[in-house]
C-alpha cells in the first residue's frame, strides 16, 4: 500500500483574528489520482464553540471522528457543561497517544472560542504532539503550500470577515498547488456571536 | 553537428539515470527485482496528462489539458503540450515533458530538411514512422514518451499514436496519459465521422474537462487545435474554472 497519509487526500486551516477564528478544509477524497469524491468535508463540530479537522485517511479520518464524539458527548451528560478546547485538544492528543506504536494516519487541528471569546487553536501530529502557535495551523497533503501562503497574508487581530477572506486566499492559492486537494472547500467562522457555514467556490480539476 | 548522447561511465548506464531520476526525493518506493520503481523524482516532469485526438469529416480535431505535475506537487498549470511541427502536422505531448519536446522537435528538423531535399511533402505516415524509428533505437534506455501525430497531407487527414515502446498505431481516434480513460469515456460516446466542426471542439473541450475534473494530474487550461486540407489552426484557450462554472474565476484580492 501507499502512504496511508496522502492515499485520500485532503487539507485542513485554521487562523486565529480578534475575538474570532476561522477553520477551513477542502472536500476531495481521492484513491491516489483518481477523485472519487467532491463532498467530503473534513472538519466536524464537536460543541457550538469547538471544531475539530482532520487530514489523513478517510477511514481514520471517520473512526478518529466517532470516537472523539463518544467522549465529548460523555462529558456533557456528565458534567453538563461544553468541552472548553483547550480541553477537546487534550483529549485528541491523549487518544492518539493510546496508538503510540499503531497510530491512526491522520492529523488534526482544533480551532475553538474560550468562555471569553478569547481564540483558541491547536494542531498535532498523527501521535498527538501538540502545538498552540498565536497565528494560524495547517495539517494534510497541501499543508506545505498553504503554509507558505499563511506566512505572507496571516496579520494580528483581524476582524471576521477579513480574516475569513485571507483563510480563504491561503487555502485556495495552497490547494491549487497539491494535485491531492481541492475540488471544494468549506469554512466556519466562529464568533461570540455564533457560527456561520460558508462553502467556498473553487476550482474543479 | 550534434552526434549521439553521452552516457554515463557506468556498468548500466540505463540504472544509474533511473537512480537520479527518481530515488532523491522518493525513498519510500523500494525496488522490486532490482529494477527502480518509478515515483515522482526531481528530473522527470509531466507524467499526468490528458490528450485526446479524432480524425473527422473536416480534418482532425486534438484537444489537451495543461499541467504538469512532479509527484503530488503542480508544477504548471500553463503548458503547451501540442507542439506544431510543420504547418501541416501537429504532435502532442505525454510523458515526459523533455522527452516528448526534444524528439518531436528533431522530428520536425528531419521533416523539414527531408522536404527540401526531395521538394515534396512528407506524409503523416512517414513523419509519425521516423519518430517511431527514432524511439525504437532508444528503447528501453528509460525514455519517456507518449505522443499523437496529427497531420493532413495528398491523402487525406491522418492520426498516429507513437510511443517509446516504438509502437505506431493508425486509427480513427486516441486518448493519451493519465486522464485518458476518463476522456475514451466521453469519445466514445459521442464520437461520429459526420461532426461538425463547432461539435468536434465541443467534444474536445467536453472530454478533456471531464477527465481534468476525475484525474487529479490534468487540468488547467484546455488547447484546441483543428488540422484541416489548409493546415492547423488553434482555437482559445479556455480555463478548466470557466469550463465548469460558465464563468471567470474571480481573482481573491
Amino acid at each position: 500500500m501507499s502512504n496511508p497519509f496522502t492515499l485520500n487526500g485532503g487539507t485542513v486551516l485554521s487562523m486565529k483574528g480578534k475575538n474570532c477564528v476561522v477553520i477551513l478544509c477542502d472536500t476531495r477524497l481521492g484513491s491516489q489520482y483518481e477523485t472519487v469524491s467532491t463532498s467530503f468535508p473534513k472538519i466536524f463540530k464537536m460543541n457550538p464553540r469547538v471544531f475539530f479537522g482532520l487530514a489523513g485517511l478517510a477511514s481514520d479520518v471517520i473512526t478518529l471522528h466517532h470516537k472523539l464524539r463518544f467522549h465529548v458527548n460523555l462529558f456533557q451528560l456528565k458534567q453538563e457543561r461544553s468541552m472548553p478546547p483547550h480541553v477537546f485538544s487534550k483529549l485528541v492528543s491523549t487518544t492518539l497517544y493510546e496508538k503510540r506504536f499503531g497510530s491512526f494516519f491522520a492529523q488534526p487541528i482544533i480551532a475553538g472560542l474560550h468562555d471569553d471569546g478569547s481564540p483558541f487553536i491547536s494542531s498535532m501530529d498523527s501521535i498527538g504532539a501538540t502545538t498552540e502557535p498565536e497565528d494560524f495551523v495547517v495539517a494534510g497533503t497541501g499543508a506545505d503550500y498553504v503554509t507558505g501562503a499563511c506566512e505572507k497574508y496571516w496579520e494580528k487581530d483581524m476582524e471576521p470577515r477579513q480574516l475569513l477572506k485571507v483563510a480563504d486566499k491561503c487555502l485556495q492559492a495552497g490547494v491549487n498547488r497539491d494535485a491531492f486537494s481541492g475540488w471544494g472547500g468549506v469554512a466556519y467562522l466562529i464568533t461570540p456571536e455564533g457560527v456561520e457555514k460558508f462553502d467556498l467556490k473553487m476550482r474543479q480539476d | 553537428m550534434f552526434k549521439s548522447f553521452v552516457l554515463p561511465g557506468k556498468e548500466h548506464p540505463v540504472k544509474f539515470d533511473e537512480e537520479i531520476a527518481y530515488t532523491e526525493t522518493s525513498k519510500d518506493t523500494p525496488p522490486v527485482d532490482g529494477l527502480v520503481q518509478p515515483a515522482p523524482g526531481r528530473l522527470h516532469r509531466l507524467h499526468g496528462t490528458t490528450t485526446l485526438g479524432f480524425v473527422f469529416q473536416h480534418g482532425v480535431l486534438i484537444a489537451v489539458d495543461s499541467r504538469s505535475t512532479m509527484g503530488q506537487y503542480i508544477s504548471s498549470q500553463t503548458v503547451k503540450k501540442v507542439i506544431e511541427i510543420t504547418p501541416r502536422l501537429l504532435g502532442t505531448m505525454a510523458g515526459g515533458a523533455a522527452d516528448c519536446d526534444y524528439w518531436e522537435r528533431r522530428l520536425a528538423r528531419r521533416v523539414r530538411l527531408r522536404e527540401l531535399e526531395s521538394k515534396e511533402e512528407v506524409t503523416v505516415a512517414a513523419a509519425s514512422r521516423m519518430l517511431a524509428n527514432m524511439l525504437y533505437y532508444y528503447k528501453g534506455m528509460g525514455l519517456s514518451v507518449g505522443t499523437m501525430v496529427a497531420g493532413f497531407d495528398a491523402s487525406g487527414p491522418h492520426l498516429y499514436y507513437v510511443d517509446n515502446d516504438g509502437v505506431r498505431y493508425h486509427n480513427d481516434r486516441f486518448s493519451v496519459g493519465s486522464g485518458s480513460t476518463y476522456a475514451y469515456a466521453i469519445l466514445d460516446q459521442e464520437y461520429r465521422y459526420d461532426l461538425s466542426v463547432e461539435e468536434a471542439v465541443t467534444l474536445g473541450r467536453r472530454a478533456i474537462y471531464h477527465a481534468t475534473h476525475r484525474d487529479a494530474m490534468s487540468g488547467g487550461f484546455i488547447n484546441v487545435y483543428l488540422m484541416t486540407e489548409d493546415g492547423w489552426q488553434r482555437y482559445p484557450t479556455k480555463d478548466c474554472y470557466v469550463e465548469h462554472y460558465g464563468e471567470e474565476e474571480p481573482f481573491l484580492e
